[in-house]
């Protein structure tokens, strides 16, 4: 090991260039439908084909999802706004140039509040967002050659490009959920990453730990799920770093991270990147955007997630347990429904965190495919509560109410399930057991207590897991000391 | 600040227009000139003056979110040179290596 290596600390500096497609109905500047999974080119018009003589039209609905993006980052929004042509050749951009904004982003000097994985909170700041559109999709084939699918071309995104204040890979990965959830939770987009409506660049640099100086940036593409940004950001902190301390130099370029290989390899369009000679589009006009209108879409705006997990951490979950139903919203959604009838926060987010996931998680479902209601949730909890059944008789039928949708009081009715907490009852059913297990009885009594245990769970299977398993105790006990 | 001939063939490149290596010089000269003109607007003092992206004055010209049908499949991949199962089909552009295995 040299010495560098072994007295050099690196910081690794990271910045993400997300993009987002708002889920509008119709594409950015034409009312060709948004879908997603239809046959090739059968969402498609004059301008998103980028026949000549189409005019590109902006869609207002696409706008104001961008200002709401922009309002829930915090952003400053742009009294006027315009758009630009990018220019660029590939075969899934027909025009030969994407609309973008250069610029004049709509919002820009936002920041986004990150929760990490050890704790605490990082603050991102936001340098810009913008609108633009996006490209169609190119699949390539060594035989049939470049085969071209236009629906996506002109489909509203926005670009949303953080400063590099982000420290590891890690921190890139928790961002990338918060800003997911912030996307989700203030209903721009469904942001879902396995189907391209969340995609996510990076710039990733690496510098001796307490430098101020920037090392060369090296831009990732081509990372697609969360798990694959966090692996790509590792093995480019490490590549670079390893380059640094045999004494060579990184480069700034492009590069491409290969899922299968594990690595990155660098970009073979090299030498044109980063030549897009913007300019303004002269098919659009520049849009105002209203002071009035951007006060009323802020008001529009629901609790947002960093809001939510403080409220539930206000109710007494942990941070690690609100962090957990804010990041899955249908689930917060139907906390805050028992919540509203009336429920015990941890015992309601308890059942929902580990009964309830539990189920799912076995049967790969989600919660929406299941006849749970928070009805019925609120009604087992009141029951457990009141000491009409066990904890176990609940854990018992729930999977039930899961499946039907039923009424947990009926079940426990139709079924006889309610607890036995009565002392006289119990106490024969606490004698007949002992007579039967006189081996365990004898144990006891010689000084193995741990025979108590095994006779209060025969107790309990006796009585199916209606006895009240305190008093269970209680009477085993009682009666062996007899 | 006149364009050297070879930015002039990068531009070429970056656009994909297909010049003759005789018509460069005739084509940086060409540049030139109308870089010198806008050099003389450039002298203009336009202090407090707005940036203009559109004349005409016209602003905030948007549709509503409501679909409309385009063109029917046929007709979109009518003008095309080639296509192939509903897909537009072009020579085989490769810009990664992963692209090149699959």
């Amino acid at each position: 090991m040299s010495r560098t290596e072994a007295t050099t600390q690196f910081e690794t500096v990271i910045g993400l260039e997300v993009h987002v497609e708002l889920s509008t109905e119709t594409k950015m500047f034409c009312a060709c439908r948004v879908t997603f999974g239809e046959p090739p080119n059968t969402h498609v018009c004059p301008v998103c084909l980028g026949l000549p003589g189409a005019l590109p039209v902006p869609n207002r609905r696409a706008v104001e999802f961008a200002v709401r993006a922009a309002l829930a980052l915090h952003c400053e929004i742009a009294p006027v706004t315009k758009f630009d042509r990018k220019n660029y050749h590939y075969p899934d951009l027909p025009k030969g140039y994407q609309i973008s904004q250069y610029d004049r982003p709509l919002g820009t000097g936002g920041y986004l509040d990150v929760p990490l994985p050890e704790g605490g909170v990082r603050r991102v700041r936001i340098r810009r967002l913008h609108l633009e559109e996006d490209a169609g999709k190119s699949l390539h084939d060594p035989r049939l050659g470049t085969l071209v699918d236009l629906n996506r071309a002109g489909v509203p995104l926005i670009e949303i490009v953080s400063e590099p204040d982000l420290r590891s890979p890690e921190e890139a990965r928790a961002y990338l959920q918060e800003l997911r959830n912030v996307m989700l939770y203030a209903g721009v987009s469904d942001v879902k990453m396995e189907e391209g409506s969340l995609r996510c660049d990076a710039n990733i640099s690496i510098r001796p730990a307490g430098s101020r100086e920037f090392g060369a940036l090296v831009e990732i593409k081509n990372m697609n799920s969360f798990r694959s940004v966090k692996q790509a950001l590792e093995y480019e902190a490490e590549r670079q770093r390893a380059l640094v301390l045999s004494g060579e130099r990184v480069e700034r370029e492009t590069r491409h991270w290969n899922e299968r290989a594990g690595r990155t390899t660098p970009s073979r369009s090299k030498e044109e990147a980063h030549d897009y000679r913007y300019f303004p589009d002269p098919d659009l006009v520049p849009l105002r955007i209203d002071a009035e209108w951007v006060e009323s879409i802020r008001r529009s705006l629901p609790e947002l997630p960093a809001q939510r997990r403080a409220r539930y951490e206000g109710l007494g979950l942990s941070a690690y347990d609100a962090a957990v139903l804010v990041d899955e919203r249908p689930l917060a959604d139907f906390f805050d429904a028992c919540l509203a009838l009336g429920a015990d926060a941890k015992q309601a987010a308890n059942w929902l965190m580990v009964e309830l996931q539990g189920l799912l998680n076995e049967k790969g479902r989600e919660l929406s495919a299941t006849r749970l209601t928070p009805e019925g949730l609120v009604a087992l909890l009141r029951l457990i509560e009141e000491g009409t059944i066990t904890g176990r008789i609940a854990k018992e039928i729930f999977p039930e109410m899961v499946e039907s949708g039923a009424d947990p009081r009926s079940l426990v009715e139709a079924r006889g399930l309610s607890q036995i907490a009565d002392r006289e009852e119990l106490l024969r059913v606490v004698r007949e057991v002992l007579a039967q297990h006189p081996a365990a009885v004898e144990d006891y009594r010689k000084g193995k207590t741990n025979a108590l245990g095994f006779l209060v769970g025969q107790v309990m299977k006796a009585t199916r897991g209606r006895a009240n398993p305190g008093l269970a105790n209680e009477l085993v006990r009682r009666v062996l000391e007899e | 600040m006149p364009i050297s001939e070879d930015e002039v063939r990068r531009i070429a490149r970056l656009a994909r227009l297909g010049l003759e290596p005789a018509e460069f010089s005739a084509l940086t000269a060409e540049l030139n000139g109308i870089l010198e003109r806008v050099e003389r607007l450039r002298a203009i003092d336009v202090e407090g003056v707005e940036p203009l992206a559109h004349v005409g004055g016209l602003h905030t010209v948007w549709r509503e979110d409501v679909p409309r049908p385009g063109l029917a499949r046929e007709a979109a991949l009518a003008g095309a040179p080639d296509a192939h199962e509903g897909y537009f089909r072009v020579p085989r552009v490769v810009a990664h290596e992963e692209e090149e295995e699959a």
